[in-house]
């Protein structure tokens, strides 16, 4: 029954510095998994590039990463980029960007749901005149206009998963929100450590059920560091990153050994904003 | 600073293309930055080379197809380029003489270079730039994965002097991943450390291990590939229907070609 399935929207936050073919591979992956279950319909992947005030080490200005980024989701039907995170002026938490595009989902929602409200009338008119019959009288989400509520959830992979456990990256309610109300989406590489991971943890292990393990079998390392250093050896990055972002790397005369050395010795946002915080502990107990 | 001048090289990969993968293009990058980056040499193209259906794998689909793929994929690249002649050819054709082929090939245009050269000499041009004053005879070397370097010690497989031409007369650029080591298969063979010199080792650390057989299976099971394979290969695909459970069992029961006992090297130390 397709009005049955929840909608979920993957959200992946992250540099994207550049974006690579690995980062798009999570997208099909978890879509054809949430697929696969029968509960889901992916009806969008969002890509969220951080801010500049992020300040990690080697990464390059957002508007190139946002455009490459674009540039990379040109020939896609169903992902694209969101630069809200990008443009605000401070570094802001993964849980505030997951809530900000889950109120987006969510108003959109009521958008279309008051469009359909009007069958509804016709449908409780029609009922009135058989008000008569001893049927149980139906229940509004016995529609098909009212479907569950769509969630968004986090894409990543399990680097991102194995980091909640870095001490003051993560604020544990942060954490546990991600969990608790949206759910996680994690691909990792066959053999991995996520399952162990998650084992160790009360708080994940309760969740358990909100977070999607996806096993990926073909070995895709193509992390942003190993592209950015093979810029700088003058090495071919074909292939590894779609043709348009290639190209637009080389035009731009991006990733050289000074980009790499923004922001060195600089604390990442997080950690600096954590710091002063006691409530930002660690995860496992 | 004057630069020796660097011997160019033609790499040739054969293999089935069943279908291409970003993998398989990766190689020739890969190759080619290696081969640079030792100073002696320069690349001056590329050239896949899909098997002929008489190979007899299974899973294999028609060359038709395989060449056309091979083309879509290698649209964007401004070096290398597909030759069908080895799946053109009547009966599956050796390695070796796969290789020669396209030597004598290599040959014939730097020899007609060479005529035009001197019938119009001119001053200096940019297409003298590789040759200085001594024009320098190209190389072709078989790039492939480690994987098909082991196949040389499966039995039947290869014939030893089709080894032996391989690595002396031509040139091995093998691919690894980062994990493996080829080198000590080298060792264990008195033939391929006789020619270790031109045997090139590139190690591949960014691990990408698109194994087209993956590929075949995720899209009999209606699973995602893109950004593994280039999106036109994908349209081209769908468009032609070609990878089916059906397509999935052709050749099944059947020998590979080269190990049918009309080509089975006789090997007079077994006896």
């Amino acid at each position: 029954d397709p009005d049955r399935k929840t909608e979920v929207v993957l959200l992946a936050c992250g540099s994207f510095n550049p974006i690579t073919n690995m980062h798009l591979r999570l997208f099909e992956l978890a879509k054809d998994h949430l697929h696969e279950t029968g509960k889901y319909k992916v009806i969008k992947g969002i890509i969220s590039p951080v801010g500049d005030a992020y300040k990690k080490k080697g990464l390059i200005s957002a508007n190139h990463r946002v455009t490459m980024a674009k540039l990379a989701t040109k020939n896609s039907d169903w992902v694209e980029v969101d630069d809200w995170e990008s443009c605000q002026s401070e570094w802001l938490e993964t849980l505030k960007v997951l809530r900000y595009h889950h109120q987006k989902l969510l108003s959109a929602d009521v958008t279309n749901s008051v469009q359909d409200a009007v069958p509804i009338t016709k449908l409780g008119r029609k009922r009135k005149q058989e008000s008569n019959r001893h049927e149980p009288i139906k229940k509004k989400n016995q529609s098909p206009v009212v479907k569950s509520v769509p969630q968004v959830k986090l894409l990543c992979g399990s680097d991102m998963l194995e980091s909640f456990g870095i001490p003051n990256l993560w604020k544990l309610e942060d954490i546990t929100e991600i969990v608790e109300k949206h759910g996680l989406v994690c691909i990792s590489r066959a053999g991995n450590n996520a399952q162990k991971f998650i084992y160790e943890s009360d708080l994940l292990w309760r969740h358990k059920n909100n977070i999607h393990l996806v096993e990926e079998w073909i070995t895709n390392d193509i992390s942003s560091t190993k592209i950015r250093r093979a810029l700088r050896r003058g090495q071919s990055i074909r292939y590894l990153v779609p043709d348009a972002v290639r190209a637009y790397i080389e035009r731009q005369r991006l990733y050289g050994p000074e980009s790499e050395d923004r922001n060195a010795g600089l604390v990442l946002a997080p950690l600096q904003k954590h710091a002063a915080d006691p409530g930002a502990h660690g995860l496992h107990n | 600073v004057r630069m020796r001048s660097r011997i160019p090289v033609i790499l040739l990969s054969c293999g089935s293309f069943n279908p291409t993968t970003n993998m398989h293009m990766r190689l020739f990058e890969l190759a080619r930055d290696h081969l640079h980056q030792t100073g002696q040499y320069q690349v001056i193209e590329g050239i896949m080379s899909p098997v002929s259906d008489k190979y007899g794998k299974k899973g294999l689909v028609s060359a038709r197809h395989r060449v056309a793929m091979a083309r879509l994929a290698l649209e964007t690249s401004d070096w290398i380029r597909v030759d069908p002649w080895e799946s053109e050819q009547d009966t599956w054709t050796e390695t070796v003489k796969v290789l020669r082929h396209h030597y004598e090939e290599a040959l014939r245009a730097f020899q007609s270079q060479e005529f035009m050269r001197n019938k119009y000499p001119t001053g200096s041009s940019t297409a003298d730039s590789l040759s200085c004053q001594q024009p320098v005879l190209p190389e072709l070397k078989l790039l492939c994965g480690a994987d098909f370097l082991q196949t040389f010690k499966t039995p039947n497989l290869w014939k030893e002097e089709d080894i032996k031409e391989i690595v002396e007369k031509f040139g091995l650029v093998c691919v690894s991943r980062a994990g493996s080591d080829p080198s000590q298969f080298i060792q264990e063979s008195d033939l391929l450390s006789e020619f270790q010199h031109n045997i090139f080792l590139v190690r591949e650390w960014i691990q990408n291990e698109i194994s087209a057989t993956q590929i075949r299976s995720a899209l009999c099971r209606g699973l995602s590939v893109k950004y593994l394979i280039p999106d036109s290969v994908i349209a081209y695909i769908a468009q032609h229907n070609v990878y089916t459970a059906e397509s999935e069992r052709r050749n099944e029961g059947h020998l590979l070609q080269p190990l049918r006992p009309q080509n089975t090297p006789i090997n007079p130390l077994r006896d």
